[in-house]
C-alpha cells in the first residue's frame, strides 16, 4: 500500500538476501528484504553505516560487487506493465536497462565521472550508447539543454570541461545529467548530496523533486539524514543491520514510530528547529555483520527487548495501512 | 563583565598558493574578531573550505597568523616562549574530526592517553589507575587499555581522543567537527558526553561544525563565517529564531529539518550557486554575488561587524 495517487509497482524486491564471502567470515549484509517501489513515487531508505542501503540499492541493478552474491530472492521490474525479473537476465538484456531505464546516482560525483573526458563527451556517449540520439552533434545539443535542466551555470562551457575544473556540486550536476540523459524511469540516487554543502545540498534535492514532478520519474533515494527523508519522500524504509525494521508513509514514520530503533534514532538527532535540552542516544554501536545478533538483530541495544527477542527473528507485518514493522512488541 | 578566556582581533591567514609568475594567495582567514567568555562554547559554522579549521589552528598556535593577535587568558599567544607556552599547550588543546588517522595506530589505549603527559614531563603515581579513570570517564573501561586504535569503533576512538586531551587537565578544547565522522545513533553519545566533561571540569569550547542542528544542541553562541569573514554572532536561540544576515538565512533555510510537515512550511528562499575561491575573493561584501539583497555599496565596500541588538553582531549593509 502506499499513498493513493501510487498504485502501480515499478520495482518488487522479494525475499532478498546479499552475503559478501571475505577472508574474515560470510558478511550477512542484506536479509530477508522484500518491499516495493510504486510508479511516480519519491522512495528514500535511511539508516546508519553500514546497514545495507547501498548493497539494496546496487542488487536493484544487478550491480553488487564482489565478494558479494545475491544468495536469494527476485528483484521484478515492471517493463511496460510486464514483469521481469532483474536477476535473471543475460548481461546484454542487463545493459539496455542499466542507463536507460534504471540510472544510478552515486555519492561521490568524482568516481562517477571520467577525468579524461569533457563531461560533455560523457553526456553524449551514454546517449550515443542507447540510441537516444541519432548522432553526436544532436547528441551536444541536447547535452547543454540537460546541464541547463540542472541548473549548471553557463552550460554551453561547462561541456568542454573536464570534471577536475568544476566543483563538487557542478560535478554532481553533471552526474545528474548523465542519469537523466535518457529519460529513465527509475532513478537511483545513492546519497547524492552527503559530500556537498548545505546551499547546494538544497538546491539538488529541489532539482530532484523537480524532475520527479515535470518527468514522472521514480526516485529511489538513500541516505543517513532523517531531515532529508523529512524533505524528500513520500515513503521511506527504515534499515537496521541488513534489515528493514519499518517501512510506512513518510508522516506516519515521523509522528507515530512504531520500532524501537526508529524511535531511538528520531530522538538522537538533534532538530535544528527547536531548542533540545537533552538528546537521547540509543546505547551501544551497530553490530558487526559477520556475527549478527540471534533474533531481532536490534536486541542487544533495545531498552524493550525480552526472551523471544533474543532467539526468533520478528517478522515483518502490516500494522496500520501501508505501515510495516519488525518487532515482537507488534507481531501479536 | 567577565573576562574573555579567548580574544581574536583581526586575525588573518594568508596561504601562499600555486601562482607562477605572480604569487597569490588563499585568504583562508580574513581578518576574523570575537570573544570565547570561560566556561562557554561557541559554535562556529560554515560551509567547507569557508577558514573553520583555519580559524581554530590559528587560535591553538599550530599555524601562524599572517596579521592580527589571539589572546588566551589575556597573553597574547603568538608571543609565548618557553614555559608559558608549554604550559598553554597544556591548557588548549584540539580534537579533529576523522578519528581514524589523529591516533597512533602502534599504539596501546594506555600509551596514547599517557603519551602526553610525558611530553610535559608530568609524573602520575599510579599511572594504570589514572587511565582507567580517565577511560571511564569517557564511557570505556579497564578492558580497553592494552587495545589498539584498530580494535574500535569511530565513536570509541573520539572518546579515546578526548580522554588524551583530558588528561592534561585543560582549560579550553577546540573541537573541529568531532561527531562528523559517526553515525547519527552514536553521535548523540559523545556530545552528550562533551556537555556532561564541560560542566564536570569549567572546560570552555570552540566547536566547529558544519552540521547545523548539532551545533545549536552544543552552543551558547554562534558565529557563522562566510569566505574567511565572520558575517554573524548571536545567542544560539536568537541566531536561529532571528537571523539577521542574508547568507545566515540562506543558511538556515537550506537545512532538511526532521520533520514532514515543518518541511513543507518552510519558506524556499534559495539561494543559488556555490560560495566562490577565497584565493580572488569578491571585493566589498564578500556574500554580494549570491546575495539577493545586494546594492551597489555591497559591492564596494565591505561591511563591518557590528552590534546590532543586545549581543547580536552582524557585518551587512541592510543593518
Ligand atoms: N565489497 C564488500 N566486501 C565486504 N563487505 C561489504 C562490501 N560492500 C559492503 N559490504 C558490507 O555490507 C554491509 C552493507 O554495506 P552498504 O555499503 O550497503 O552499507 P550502507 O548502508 O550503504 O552504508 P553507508 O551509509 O556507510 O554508505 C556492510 O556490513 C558492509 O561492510
Ligand atoms: N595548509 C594550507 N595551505 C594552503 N591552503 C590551505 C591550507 N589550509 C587551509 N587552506 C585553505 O584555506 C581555506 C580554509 O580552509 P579550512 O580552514 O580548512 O576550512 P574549513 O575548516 O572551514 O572547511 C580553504 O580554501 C583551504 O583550501
Ligand atoms: S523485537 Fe524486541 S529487541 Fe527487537 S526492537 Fe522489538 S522489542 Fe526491541
Ligand atoms: S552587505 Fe549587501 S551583499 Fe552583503 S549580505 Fe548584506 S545586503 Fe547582501
Ligand atoms: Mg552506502
Ligand atoms: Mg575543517
Amino acid at each position: 500500500m502506499s499513498s493513493p495517487q501510487f498504485r502501480e509497482p515499478l520495482i518488487e524486491v522479494k525475499d532478498l538476501y546479499v552475503y559478501f564471502y571475505t577472508y574474515a567470515g560470510v558478511v550477512k549484509a542484506i536479509e530477508d528484504m522484500t518491499f516495493t517501489i510504486y510508479k511516480g513515487e519519491k522512495f528514500c531508505m535511511v539508516g546508519e553505516t553500514g546497514c545495507g542501503k547501498s548493497v539494496t540499492s546496487r542488487a536493484l541493478a544487478n550491480i553488487v560487487p564482489s565478494p558479494g552474491r545475491i544468495v536469494k530472492g527476485k528483484v521484478i521490474y515492471y517493463r511496460d506493465g510486464k514483469p521481469i525479473n532483474i536477476l535473471e537476465l543475460s548481461e546484454e538484456q542487463l545493459r539496455e536497462i542499466r542507463g536507460k531505464e534504471i540510472a544510478y546516482i552515486v555519492q561521490d560525483p568524482s568516481s562517477a565521472l571520467d577525468p579524461l573526458y569533457t563531461i560533455g563527451y560523457q553526456i553524449v556517449e551514454t546517449m550515443i550508447d542507447h540510441y537516444t540520439v541519432k548522432d553526436w552533434k544532436e547528441g551536444y545539443k541536447r547535452a547543454v539543454e540537460l546541464l541547463r535542466e540542472v541548473l549548471m551555470p553557463d552550460p554551453e562551457q561547462r561541456i568542454k570541461n573536464y570534471p577536475h575544473e568544476l566543483s563538487g556540486g557542478q560535478r554532481q550536476r553533471a552526474v545528474i545529467s548523465i542519469g537523466l540523459s535518457n529519460m529513465p524511469r527509475l532513478l537511483i540516487a545513492d546519497e547524492p548530496t552527503s559530500s556537498l554543502d548545505v546551499t547546494v545540498q538544497a538546491q539538488l534535492l529541489e532539482l530532484l523533486r523537480r524532475l520527479v514532478r515535470e518527468h514522472g520519474l521514480t526516485l529511489f533515494l538513500i541516505t543517513h539524514d532523517m531531515g532529508v527523508v523529512a524533505e524528500m519522500c513520500d515513503r521511506v524504509a527504515v534499515l537496521y543491520a541488513g534489515n528493514i525494521v519499518e517501512l510506512a508513509p513518510v508522516d506516519e514514520i515521523f509522528k507515530n514510530p512504531k520500532h524501537p530503533y526508529t524511535m531511538g534514532l528520531l530522538r538522537a538527532v538533534p532538530n535544528p528547529q527547536a531548542d533540545i535540552e537533552k538528546l537521547e542516544p540509543i546505547p551501544g554501536t551497530i553490530p558487526n555483520l559477520i556475527y549478527p545478533p540471534p533474533g531481532c538483530r536490534f536486541h542487544p541495544r533495545c531498552p524493550f527487548a525480552r526472551d523471544v527477542c533474543k532467539r526468533e527473528k520478528p517478522p515483518l507485518v502490516e500494522v496500520g495501512p501501508g505501515h510495516y514493522v519488525r518487532c515482537w512488541l507488534h507481531a501479536e | 563583565m567577565v573576562e574573555p578566556l579567548v580574544h581574536v582581533e583581526g586575525l588573518k591567514k594568508y596561504f601562499p598558493a600555486g601562482g607562477f609568475l605572480k604569487k597569490v594567495w588563499v585568504k583562508a582567514v580574513d581578518g576574523i574578531s570575537f570573544d570565547i567568555l570561560e566556561g562557554e562554547t561557541l559554535g562556529l559554522v560554515g560551509e567547507s573550505g569557508c577558514g573553520k579549521t583555519t580559524t581554530g589552528r590559528l587560535i591553538l598556535r599550530l599555524i601562524k597568523p599572517t596579521a592580527g593577535k589571539v589572546l588566551f587568558a589575556g597573553k597574547d599567544v603568538t608571543r609565548l616562549r618557553g614555559k608559558e607556552l608549554k604550559a598553554f599547550r597544556r591548557e588548549a588543546n584540539i580534537v579533529f574530526q576523522d578519528p581514524y588517522t589523529s591516533l597512533d595506530p602502534r599504539q596501546t589505549v594506555f600509551n596514547i592517553i599517557m603519551e602526553p603527559l610525558k611530553t610535559h614531563g608530568i609524573q602520575v603515581d599510579d599511572p594504570e589507575g589514572f587511565v582507567t579513570k580517565l577511560l571511564y570517564e569517557v564511557g570505556l573501561n579497564e578492558t580497553h587499555l592494552y587495545r589498539y586504535p584498530h580494535e574500535f569503533s569511530g565513536g570509541q576512538r573520539q572518546r579515546i581522543a578526548i580522554a588524551r586531551i583530558l588528561a592534561l587537565r585543560p582549560k579550553f578544547i577546540v573541537l573541529d567537527e568531532p561527531t562528523s565522522a559517526l553515525d547519527v545513533s552514536v553521535q548523540a553519545q559523545i556530545l552528550n558526553m562533551l556537555k556532561e566533561l564541560q560542566k564536570k571540569y569549567g572546560l570552555t569550547y570552540l566547536f566547529i561544525s558544519h552540521n547545523l542542528g548539532v551545533v545549536r544542541y552544543m552552543s551558547n553562541r554562534i558565529a557563522v563565517m562566510y569566505l574567511g569573514k565572520i558575517v554573524e554572532i548571536a545567542p544560539a536561540k536568537t541566531l536561529f529564531e532571528n537571523p539577521l544576515h542574508p547568507y545566515t538565512k540562506a543558511l538556515l533555510a537550506s537545512i532538511p529539518v526532521p520533520d514532514p510537515e515543518a518541511a513543507r512550511a518552510k519558506p524556499k528562499i534559495q539561494i543559488t550557486g556555490e560560495p566562490p575561491s577565497p584565493i580572488n575573493p569578491p571585493p566589498g561584501c564578500r556574500f554580494a554575488p549570491r546575495c539577493p539583497y545586494a546594492k551597489d555599496l555591497c559591492r564596494q565596500k565591505e561591511p563591518k561587524l557590528k552590534e546590532v541588538e543586545h549581543n547580536h553582531f552582524v557585518a551587512c549593509w541592510l543593518y
